[in-house]
């Protein structure tokens, strides 16, 4: 699988906050976009998403261009920073509403649903807590159910918004770790969007470093450190880990 | 001295305002025996009007619902000219007395009004029937449902529609599994009083009914006939009918009230 983002951009109300930024993305591989607040990473996120829609550029999948196709179309797993939990739904409906609402044809049955959502609880290990309400979940609960919903749909492509910034530090770093394992254990190709320096570096297989629109850097994170491109990258390199 | 003197003001004011009328309406209802209160609510321009409300209200609160869910989440969703302005004129019915209401639906869809005498060359007749009782109190009820549905939809944000979005939902089901059961709390509370104004309402209705016994006057409409035709036992009869809505309604909010939304809000 290679997912291509080709001359992306994108202005609201007359300020650019894309300014043709291309990257790809490998099999299986996890991607952090890095960047302060208003660098555009979330823009980026969300027009990868099919959320929002680039004024110009190409999204392409193993030679598909999706920039056209609708956000549920393009089958990708979004997990939002707040997490969107649907509230007045349980766990386990949650984590089976990406396979409920799919066509007659292609849907899988009342208890294929039921099996999935389970093997999913297994997986995220909260087995048993399908009955529960989000209301009623810790916030690192919360978070795994969201990765959970977003896996069930078997994405081609797994999107992540600050997943761990609503997290207090201890639970952050186990989750890190669970989340990682989970992406690898089921080979589908990630892209985080973060602020955290610490977070990237601990994650990412490759690390886009923006700033104010624009890819500043892309590489692996040991190669950001040995060969910045630029003073912004060498400093942000120095700082982490 | 006055914390108590406080609260016996409210409740003086409450007994005075509130209490001893809506008792005195029971009370002269009954006056002259429940046989009698029995004959009058039997009558049948009574049961015409009590048929008449019902079938406004029926007709009045799907329209009323759709379009106040469309509304609510059309001002809350998007961005589009006019949408302060659409805002504005929703909540007019609340500014515009009945009466002028019911003024300005006769002097367009009147005989004499541009569409009223355009539909009338093809012997359709809005006013005077039961579609010009039904257009006003949509008028006067319109604003109910957008107002109690909108704040929810604001409060609750985007972030569940999106995820229902990329999880591969259409809009209709986007709209089913998620919009509408997180505000379906308020949708009740909007109905509910919808429901409430749209069987009470005097004013408006009295101007485009037309007034004809036993076939355009509404319950409120035959209390006042009656009352002027010195048929108190009659009047108040029916407006015991009308309370008992009122009373309905208060019930009925205080239910939603209790065991309504807070329980799940925490997600």
């Amino acid at each position: 699988m290679t997912f291509d983002i080709r001359n992306i951009r994108k202005s609201f109300e007359g300020t650019e906050v894309l300014k043709d930024v291309s990257m790809e993305i490998g099999t299986g591989e996890f991607v952090a976009l890095l960047g302060p607040s208003g660098s555009g990473k979330t823009t980026l996120l969300n027009i990868v998403a099919g959320l929002q829609h680039p004024d110009s550029g190409t999204l392409s999948l193993d030679g598909e261009d999706i920039t056209r196709l609708s956000a549920g179309a393009r089958h990708f797993g979004m997990v939002f920073q707040s997490y969107a939990l649907f509230r007045h739904m349980s766990v386990a409906e949650n984590i089976g509403f990406g396979l409920k609402v799919m066509p007659r044809g292609s849907r899988p049955s009342r208890r294929q649903i039921a099996a999935r959502v389970e093997e999913l609880l297994e997986m995220i290990e909260l087995p048993g807590l399908g009955e529960r309400y989000p209301a009623q979940l810790s916030g690192g609960q919360r978070q795994r159910v969201a990765m959970a919903r977003a896996l069930a749909i078997n994405p081609r492509l797994l999107l992540m918004d600050e997943p761990f910034s609503a997290l207090d530090a201890q639970v952050r770093q186990s989750l890190r770790a669970s989340v990682r394992d989970l992406q690898q254990k089921i080979g589908v190709a990630a892209i985080l969007v973060t602020h955290d320096r610490a977070e990237a570096w601990a994650l990412a297989d490759r690390i886009a470093v923006m700033g104010e629109g624009r890819i500043l850097q892309y590489d692996r994170p040991e190669r950001l450190r040995e060969a910045p491109a630029s003073e912004a990258v060498r400093v942000l390199a120095a700082d982490a880990s | 001295m006055l914390r108590r003197l406080l609260i016996l003001a409210a409740l003086a004011f409450t007994v005075i305002v509130v209490i001893l009328p809506v008792v005195s309406i029971f009370h002269r209802a009954f006056a002259e025996g429940a046989g009698a209160y029995w004959t009058a609510v039997s009558d049948p321009e009574t049961l015409a009007a009590i048929r008449l409300t019902i079938v406004t209200a029926l007709i009045v609160l799907p329209l009323n619902t759709v379009f106040g869910l469309a509304a609510a989440w059309a001002i809350a969703r998007f961005e589009f000219p006019g949408r302060r302005l659409l805002l504005i004129v929703i909540e007019a019915p609340f500014a515009v007395s009945p009466v002028v209401a019911g003024l300005c639906f006769l002097l367009i869809y009147g005989a004499y009004g541009p569409v009223g005498a355009a539909l009338a060359d093809y012997n359709i007749q809005l006013m005077f029937n039961l579609t010009g009782i039904v257009l006003v109190s949509a008028f006067i009820t319109c604003p109910f449902v957008v107002r109690e549905v909108l704040p929810v939809l604001q409060v609750t944000g985007l972030d569940e529609e999106k995820a229902a979005l990329t999880l591969g939902a259409n809009g209709w089901q986007m709209f089913r599994h998620i919009v509408l059961p997180n505000v379906s709390w308020g949708l009740a509370y909007g109905v509910i009083l919808s429901a409430a104004r749209a069987m009470g309402e005097f004013g408006a209705v009295s101007v485009v009914s037309g007034a004809i016994r036993g076939q355009t006057m509404t319950l409120p409409l035959q209390v006042e006939l009656m009352y002027n035709d010195y048929n108190a036992t009659g009047a108040f009869a029916a407006a015991t009918l009308l309370t008992f809505l009122a009373l309905a309604t208060l019930a009925l909010r205080g239910l939603l009230h209790h065991f309504g939304p807070k329980r799940d809000q925490a997600a």
